[in-house]
Formats: structure tokens, sequence, C-alpha cells
């Protein structure tokens, strides 16, 4: 009976470890594990200053220029250097909404509220590469249109 | 010991017997450049990065965190090494921070900042004195590799154009009043202009 049990867990163990070994080498493109699989080259990020139009009112929009480097930690924060507002007449950048000085309450804090510090958790640049999924997503404007065009 | 020194003077004081004046001054001047040299080769040495970050204090805090910006690593693989940036090219200038640095060594040798926290809370003054140094000489150093005169406004972004072609270009502002934290990252800038 127990060499019963240790040969069913010794199979099971192996079957489990074969599917595992699937899903890695699925991970790895299918490149076998003593091989190093060839990289992607890392695409650029979009710099050219120009703003990004905004698919939903809420989206945070997208970062137009570069933020290779940019410290944002305990000790300073290099976005608000431009987009806080006591920057921005020199920066001539956007100031940060109103929305970024409110707490979760709704109240207006003096500063950033703590919970919009961390700039890119919201914000982010773009990169000029081939999406790896197809977006099919459809501005609300273009469905009420649609809409209106079926009620006709 | 008296007795010694006298002796000594009178030694000096003696002309020669021995060696011609023609050898003399020919073996002076030879002994002359041969310190000189020993004097700048030294100087040389001290003035690599490989000296600068022999101290473990630089390499673990400063040169690990200069490692993942442009001045290491970019596109056109010129590097800026410590000296590049932290000492002048003129001779003078040259000695002048290198005495400033004996301070500096003698801050290791006793140990003043031997550990990671130790240095970052002497970062804020250790910064200023930087800061300070590029803001009076018009960030000479920057300079060396990046000259204003040559910058081509239309290859920048928008906001270098922006800035470049009004604060920079009138002579309002040097690169480091805009340009903090360009190889290492910064102390706490509470109170620092042009930090919120
Ligand atoms: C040197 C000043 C400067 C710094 C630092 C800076 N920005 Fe900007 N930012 C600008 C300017 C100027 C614009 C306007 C568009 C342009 O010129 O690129 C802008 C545009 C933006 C926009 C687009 C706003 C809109 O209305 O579409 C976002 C988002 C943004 N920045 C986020 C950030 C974040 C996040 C950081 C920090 C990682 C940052 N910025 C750091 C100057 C700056
Ligand atoms: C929790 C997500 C979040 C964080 C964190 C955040 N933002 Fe935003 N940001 C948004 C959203 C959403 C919008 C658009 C709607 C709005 O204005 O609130 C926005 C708008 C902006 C705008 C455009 C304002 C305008 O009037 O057009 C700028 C500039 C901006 N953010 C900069 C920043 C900077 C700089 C930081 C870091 C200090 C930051 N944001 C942090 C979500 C965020
Ligand atoms: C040894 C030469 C050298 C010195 C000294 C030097 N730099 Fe640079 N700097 C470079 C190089 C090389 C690049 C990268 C050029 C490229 O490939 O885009 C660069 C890039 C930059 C950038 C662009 C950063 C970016 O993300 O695009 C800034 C800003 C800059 N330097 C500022 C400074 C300042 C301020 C100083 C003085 C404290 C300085 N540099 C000293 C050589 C130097
Ligand atoms: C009035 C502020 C200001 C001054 C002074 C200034 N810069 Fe800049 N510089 C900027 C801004 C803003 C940017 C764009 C944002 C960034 O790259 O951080 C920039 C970008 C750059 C870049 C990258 C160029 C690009 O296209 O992105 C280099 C290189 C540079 N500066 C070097 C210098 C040097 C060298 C000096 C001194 C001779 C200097 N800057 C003085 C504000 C300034
Ligand atoms: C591109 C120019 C540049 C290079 C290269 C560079 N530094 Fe700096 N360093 C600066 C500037 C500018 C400061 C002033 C503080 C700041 O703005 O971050 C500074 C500050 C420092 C400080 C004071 C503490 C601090 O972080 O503020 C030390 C120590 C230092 N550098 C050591 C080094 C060493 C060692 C190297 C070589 C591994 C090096 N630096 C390379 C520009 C440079």
């Amino acid at each position: 009976m127990n060499k019963f049990i240790t040969l069913l867990t010794i199979f099971g163990v192996l079957t489990a470890s074969a599917l595992f070994a699937q899903d890695i080498a699925t991970l790895r493109n299918g490149v076998e594990i003593s091989k190093q699989e060839k990289s992607q080259p890392i695409p650029n990020p979009i710099k050219d200053d120009i703003k990004v139009g905004r698919n939903y009112p809420m989206q945070p929009p997208i970062i137009p220029h570069n933020i290779r480097d940019y410290q944002v930690d305990l000790n300073v924060n290099k976005c608000l250097s431009c987009h806080s507002r006591n920057r921005i007449s020199e920066s001539q950048a956007t100031m940060v909404s109103v929305t970024h000085y409110m707490d979760r309450d709704g109240n207006f804090l003096a500063e950033v509220s703590p919970r919009r510090y961390f700039c890119t958790q919201c914000h982010v640049t773009q990169h000029d590469t081939k999406p790896l999924v197809e977006n099919d997503f459809i501005d609300m404007q273009k469905l009420i249109a649609i809409r209106a065009e079926k009620a006709k | 010991m008296k007795n010694l020194i006298v002796k000594y003077w009178q030694i000096l004081r003696k002309p020669s017997v021995h060696f011609s004046l023609g050898f003399l001054t020919l073996g002076g001047f030879i002994a002359g450049i041969f310190f000189w040299g020993g004097f700048n080769t030294a100087l040389e040495v001290s003035n690599t990065e490989a000296f600068c970050i022999s101290c473990h204090e630089m390499e673990d805090n400063v040169y690990e965190e200069l490692k993942s910006t442009i001045h290491y690593t970019n596109r056109s693989g010129v590097r800026a090494t410590c000296p590049d940036c932290h000492v002048p090219h003129e001779w003078t200038n040259k000695i002048a921070r290198k005495m400033q640095a004996s301070k500096e060594v003698w801050g290791k040798i006793f140990g003043t900042i031997d550990t990671r926290d130790k240095f970052l809370e002497h970062r804020l003054t250790l910064a200023q004195h930087e800061w300070a140094r590029l803001k009076a000489n018009d960030s000479l150093e920057c300079r060396n590799c990046h000259n204003f005169e040559f910058m081509d406004f239309t290859a920048q972004g928008k906001r270098a154009v922006q800035q470049h072609s009004t604060s920079l270009a009138n002579g309002d502002k040097t690169c480091i009043d805009c340009h903090k934290g360009i190889a290492h990252q910064l102390p706490d800038m509470k109170g620092i202009e042009g930090w919120h």
C-alpha cells in the first residue's frame, strides 16, 4: 500500500512538472531551456511634445515627452518641478488638474494629494511599436452616433 | 639637532668643489622636470575615475547611481567620468579643487561617511557645494562637453528649446540651475529654488 502511494505521488509530481514545463516553454516562446532567446529591440518612447487626445474624460493624459531617469521618490518629485501650481509659469507645462489636490473624501488639500504623488502609476509614455493585442476600443461619442444612425 | 641643521646649511652654502656650475644647473633643471612630472603624474592618477571610486563610499553610492543615467550609457557611446564633471581643466583651478578634495579624503580616512545612511545624511551639504561651484563657474564642466554655440535647437525637444533659447541664451540661468540631479539621485529638495 505504502509503495503504491509513493508511486502515485511520484507520478503526480512528474505529470504536474511536465504540465508546468509546458507553461514555462510558452513564456519563453518555446525556446529550449538551454538556449538564450533572441532579445527584441527595445522600442523608443514617443517624445514629440504633441499632446495626445483622450479617449474618455477621466483618462489620465499620455505623457508626450521623455521621462528617462526622472526621479520621483520621498525626497523629490521631478514631475512636479514643472507641473505643480508654482512652477508652470516658468516651465509652461500643464498644471496638474484640481483632482490631484483632492483626497478620497473629496476635500481639497494645499499640496498634491499623496494618492496622486506617484505620477507614473497613471500617466505613461507611449512607445513606437506594434501593439501586442489589437485595440477595439470605441469612443463613446462614436457609439452614440452609431446608435443614432441605426434609429433612423 | 641644531648642530646638524647648521652643518647642512654650511654645506649647502659652500660653493661646490666637485661639480661644475653647468652640471649643477642642468642637473637641477632635469630634477625639476622629474619632480614636476611626478607631481603631475600623481595628479593624473588621482584624476581618473578608477581613483575616484577606489573608496567604496563613492563606488557604492554615486557611481552605482551614475550607471543608469545618460552620462554612463547612451546612443553615442560618449561617457562622462567623475573628473569630467567634478575637476576643472585649468591647472590652477584643478589644484584648488584638489586641496578642497583632500578634506573629503580626510573625511574618508576618519570614517565620517562610512555607511549609506551617513552618506545620505551628508548628501545635501555635498550637493550644495557642487551646485555652488558650478553656479560660480557658469557650469564650466558641463560646457566642456556641451557647447551652447553648437546646440542645434531644431534637433532638441520643444521643452528644451523653450528653456534654452530664453533663460539660458540670455544668461539668466546656467545649466546647473535647471539640470540638478543629472548624474546622481537628489537629496530632499524642500526649500531649494525650482523644486515646488
Ligand atoms: C522640464 C519640465 C517637465 C518635467 C520635468 C515633466 N514635464 Fe510633463 N510636460 C511638460 C510640458 C512643457 C508639457 C506640454 C507638452 C510638451 O511640451 O511636451 C508636458 C506635458 C505633460 C503631460 C500631457 C498633459 C496633457 O494635457 O496632455 C503629462 C501627462 C505630463 N506632462 C506628465 C508628466 C510626468 C508624469 C512627469 C514626470 C515623470 C513630467 N510630466 C515631467 C513639462 C515637464
Ligand atoms: C491616480 C491616478 C493619477 C495619478 C497618480 C496622477 N494623475 Fe494626473 N491625471 C489623472 C487623471 C484621471 C487625469 C484626467 C482627469 C483629471 O484631470 O482629473 C489627470 C490629468 C493630469 C494632467 C492634465 C491636467 C489638465 O488640466 O489637462 C496633468 C498635467 C497631470 N495629470 C499630471 C500629473 C502629475 C505631474 C502627477 C504626479 C504628481 C499625476 N498627474 C498623478 C490621474 C492621475
Ligand atoms: C564628458 C562629456 C560630458 C560632460 C562633462 C557632461 N555631459 Fe551631459 N551629456 C554628454 C553626452 C555624451 C550625452 C548624451 C548624448 C546623447 O547621446 O544623447 C549627454 C546628455 C546630457 C543631457 C540630456 C539628458 C537626456 O535625458 O536627454 C543633459 C540634460 C546633460 N547632458 C546635461 C549635462 C550637465 C548639466 C552637465 C554638467 C554637470 C553635463 N551634462 C556634463 C556628455 C557630457
Ligand atoms: C532654464 C532652464 C535650463 C537651462 C539653464 C539649461 N537647460 Fe537644458 N534643458 C532644460 C529643459 C526643460 C530640458 C528638457 C527636459 C529634460 O530633458 O529634462 C532640457 C534638455 C536638455 C538636453 C537634452 C536635449 C533634448 O532635446 O532633450 C541637454 C543636452 C541639455 N538640456 C543640456 C543643457 C546644458 C549643457 C545647459 C548649459 C549650457 C543647459 N541645458 C541649460 C532646461 C534648461
Ligand atoms: C554629468 C556630470 C557628472 C558626473 C559624470 C559625475 N557627477 Fe557627481 N555630481 C554632479 C552634479 C551636478 C552634482 C551636484 C548634485 C546633483 O545635482 O545631483 C554631483 C554631486 C556629487 C557628489 C555629492 C553628493 C551628491 O550626490 O550630491 C559626489 C560625492 C559626487 N558627485 C561624486 C561623483 C563620482 C564619484 C562620480 C563618478 C563615478 C561622479 N560624481 C560623476 C555631476 C556629475
